[in-house]
């Protein structure tokens, strides 16, 4: 399978060079020098391995009676430091699609934002709105063809098309999967526990919301890499709407409030000399 | 692990294979379907890395869709089994897929045929094969059991043995399975065989 490369040919060089203010070739072939170093295969893999963050994250969505529900965590950590306890995991791709954020940050929004504009470009060309099946194959084979080069995504496209509502998970290994119940991130298992256990096809808008919102709340509670706010969306057949935000603290004492302890024995003053 | 096995019987060729989509210790989806219809009369059952699986055989089925189209007759099996063997090999020095497959098909002349195709591009006709952890219960039920000419009561029979091996002896035993067909008739599904039912899904 050709990758294709066209995009980063450069120009051929002048002979004379055009050069700019600072001395600089304009046109020489972007290069740098390779590191010395004796085994250089070995060091391009320690240095994927160095920028590869690990999925650090709790993003789920399932289809249910009325549409998709999508929730994530707000926590961005590198190794035991919590860089950002408000990142927006939840990307709005356009407003009928949905996708979620897991693994290198940069790596999501920036090919979110291309998918994005890729979708809206199928839209100019076909006068109609791209299919979830469509855009989540899109995106599948874009990072299919980087693949082993380090970007680290796990993402789920989400979203309302003619056929009623879509889920896809994409990562970076080039996988694509359809389904109606996904989590993903370093949280994911325990978010599958109480979604699994919780779910059913006919819920309501709330119901489901209250469960994502649950689940997600039980994923951070335990696992150190997910905290923050626990956002939940739902996507419909008119698009995608924010349902809530809630920081996970606080839905920790709503769900298990603390009962007041009865004071055994109160300490008094001493009776003055 | 990722188990497809299949054989072939009178008239007919079998491939089975599970359908769970499982990444390091969570299973994301138990109904993947992994058996490809490669076209009328073609069955291409796949296992491997997740992104290879799948782009590879759509490669390898559209460019079998590009040659009936061009050609206006469809290509042979063995000729099919030829040409997925050669993309492996061709990529396998610079870009290697890591996909193993078993290529069943139906040519009115020659009857069904089975072939084993593994990542490094390795290519035999079998009359059974297997892969992936679950090949090494399934390969002893089959060259125990297994004879040619097998009537489809006694090959499902035998297939629904070393499924059954499977899920009692491997210790991360996929739960479901799919069976497909091919015979004069064409290549379709035959039957799944699920333990686990996902509440409300469609295959892919």
């Amino acid at each position: 399978m050709k990758l294709d490369l066209s995009g980063l040919q450069s120009f051929p060089s002048i002979p004379g060079g055009a050069v700019d203010d600072l001395g600089v070739d304009l046109f020489a072939a972007p290069s740098f020098q390779l590191p010395a170093c004796s085994d250089f295969d070995g060091f391009q893999k320690d240095a994927i391995q160095m920028v590869k963050p690990a999925k650090g994250t709790t993003t789920l969505a399932f289809i249910f009676k009325e549409g998709v529900i999508v929730a994530a965590d707000s926590r961005a950590s590198m190794g035991g430091y919590i860089s950002s306890q408000s990142v927006k995991k939840i990307i709005e791709i356009n407003p009928y699609m949905l996708g979620t954020m897991a693994g290198g940050a940069a790596d999501c929004q920036f090919w979110h934002r291309n998918l994005g504009i890729k979708c809206r470009l199928h839209e100019l060309a076909n006068k109609r709105r791209i299919s979830v099946t469509g855009a989540s194959k899109l995106l599948a084979n874009i990072l299919y063809s980087y693949r082993g080069m380090g970007l680290s995504v796990g993402t789920m496209i989400a979203g309302w098309d003619e056929k009623g509502p879509g889920l896809y998970y994409v990562d970076s290994e080039g996988g694509r999967l359809k389904g109606t119940r996904f989590s993903v991130g370093s949280g994911s298992p325990y978010a599958y526990g109480v979604l699994d256990s919780g779910y059913r096809f006919d819920m309501t808008v709330e119901e489901a919301a209250e469960l994502a919102r649950r689940s997600i709340y039980h994923a951070t509670f335990r696992d150190g890499a997910s905290g923050g706010v626990a956002s939940v969306y739902h996507v419909g057949p008119d698009g995608w709407k924010k349902l809530s935000g809630d920081d996970v603290g606080e839905l920790h004492y709503k769900y298990y409030p603390v009962a007041p302890t009865p004071v055994e024995q109160e300490m008094t003053d001493a009776p003055a000399a | 692990m990722e188990c497809v096995f299949g054989l072939l019987g009178d008239g007919f060729a079998l491939v089975a294979a599970d359908t769970s989509a499982v990444h390091s210790i969570l299973v994301h989806k138990s109904n993947e379907d992994k058996v490809m219809i490669l076209d009328s009369h073609k069955l291409l059952g796949a296992s491997g890395e997740a992104g290879d699986r799948v782009q590879f055989t759509e490669y390898i089925q559209k460019n079998v869709h590009l040659y009936e189209f061009r050609n206006g007759i469809p290509l042979a099996t063995a000729a099919a089994a030829n040409f997925t063997r050669g993309e492996l090999a061709l990529a396998l020095r610079k870009n290697p897929y890591f996909v193993n497959i078993l290529l069943a098909g139906y040519d009115k002349d020659i009857g069904p045929s089975l072939y084993y195709i593994d990542y490094i591009a390795t290519l035999h006709k079998v009359d059974k094969g297997a892969f992936g952890y679950g090949s090494y219960f399934a390969l002893s039920m089959m060259d125990r059991h297994y004879h040619s000419g097998m009537s489809l009561e006694d090959a499902i029979d035998l297939v629904d043995k070393c499924i059954i091996e499977i899920r009692s002896r491997l210790v991360v035993a996929p739960p479901n399975f799919v069976i497909k067909i091919v015979d004069k008739d064409g290549a379709r599904e035959y039957a799944w065989r699920e333990s686990i039912k996902d509440a409300g899904v469609s295959a892919a």
